[in-house]
């Protein structure tokens, strides 16, 4: 049976692509965003996930906006990364687990999530920098499904929502007769404001909530409009939609092993997050 | 209602429809081939996609905030920037009228 690990969320900000390329981890201003990543390399490192489904927003590179979907998940063999015309390097490919991918799609349209299933899909740096910054410099044996959440084009999904889409997710790979550790990723966030006269808009203490009530509490979150997250996160704090969708599908109690938080990356509040599964932390303490 | 957010434009279905044009030239910008072709003659590559005059003016005098009222996503724009080689805190700065410097100082205040 499948089994779910736990979780690693973090921040995709596209400079950290250049930053990775240009060696800068150890300058003074990546050092305080780069090592918060120490942990999260020793706590794969320990668990050794097969897969990772990964709850992402693309930002024009698979899709453009006149076609959008509210929802997508890829069921490909394998994910490229284009140019995104933002000057960062082009990252090698992501191997997919079509099976999985089937499997999750048939779950969520079975639970009445009227998903878009995307055969060819690219994938743009929400998902290149994590892996990046999860799996430095080594040969990426981790497989992926990538599910991709509207945070561009209003009307968003809600947060509660993303938090039920990620619950069908959960109990689907629960239900998965592959012998697979899952692990759940979330990318983006937290607090920014890219656009408009409130562009560098940074909301230390609402972060600070949304970090310690995404552990066990997301019900706290789910009750905020997209509206009032806005106010509170910045227009592009919505990426917390993907944070969500992470939490929901890991399915019952967490524990939160790390977290690194750092103001700021580029216009980004920066944060990384490293949840586990507390029913598979007691078996493997059994 | 909801109270107007000061500051934030939402990008909603109004904003998306008067961007359509804008965004898609953007969009385009994802190719460095397309790149070059902006690069090489500006006029020529909006007329080719279509811009209203408000979004091609707001182009040609390179205000963000022009862009952003007549329908730009802040997304899309970003790649229409990196021709220039400008990143997010340069835009940023443009938008909020500080010197880039000034609003790297504000982003990191925010951190203490």
């Amino acid at each position: 049976m499948a089994r779910i690990i736990g979780g690693v969320a973090t921040t995709h900000v596209p400079s950290i692509g250049k930053a990775i390329a240009e060696k800068k981890q150890n300058d003074p201003y990546w050092k305080p965003f780069f090592k918060g990543f120490d942990y999260v390399h020793y706590w794969l490192a320990r668990e050794k996930p097969d897969v990772a489904v990964v709850f992402y927003n693309d930002h024009g590179l698979n899709f453009f906006l006149d076609k959008l979907p509210t929802f997508a998940v890829g069921a490909a063999s394998e994910y490229r990364n284009e140019d995104e015309g933002w000057g960062i390097p082009v990252s090698r490919a992501i191997a997919g687990d079509p099976a999985l991918s089937w499997h999750l799609i048939n779950a969520l349209v079975g639970d009445e999530f009227d998903i878009t299933m995307c055969q060819d899909m690219l994938v743009d740096h929400a998902v290149t920098i994590p892996m990046a910054l999860m799996y430095p410099g080594e040969k990426w044996s981790l497989k992926i499904v990538p599910v991709s959440i509207n945070t561009v084009q209003h009307p968003l999904p809600s947060m509660a929502r993303c938090l039920k889409l990620g619950r069908s997710i959960g109990r689907a790979i629960e239900n998965y007769q592959q012998d697979l550790r899952v692990m759940m990723v979330a990318t983006g966030g937290l607090s920014h404001q890219l656009d408009g006269k409130r562009a560098g808009f940074i909301n230390k203490d609402f972060d600070k909530l949304c970090m310690d009530k995404i552990v066990n509490e997301p019900e706290v979150l789910a009750r905020y409009s997209i509206h009032d997250w806005v106010e509170e996160a910045g227009a592009q704090g919505v990426e917390f939609l993907n944070w969500m969708a992470m939490r929901g599908a890991l399915t019952g109690e967490v524990s939160e092993l790390h977290r690194n938080y750092h103001i700021p990356i580029s216009n980004t509040a920066a944060a990384t997050v490293v949840l586990e599964n507390r029913a598979e932390a007691k078996r493997r303490a059994a | 209602m909801k109270q107007d957010i000061p500051g934030t434009i939402m990008f909603d279905g109004t904003q998306a429809q008067k961007g359509l044009a804008l965004n898609r030239m953007c969009f385009s910008f994802n190719s460095a081939e397309n790149r070059a072709a902006f690069l090489k003659d500006e006029d020529a590559y909006c007329a080719k996609f279509g811009l209203t005059e408000e979004q091609r003016a707001a182009v040609k005098s390179r205000n963000v905030l022009r862009m952003i009222e007549s329908g730009g996503n802040v997304y899309y724009l970003a790649k229409l920037a990196g021709i220039f080689g400008l990143n997010v805190q340069d835009i940023g700065a443009q938008q909020t009228n500080t010197s880039v410097d000034e609003f790297k100082a504000k982003l990191a205040a925010a951190g203490r």
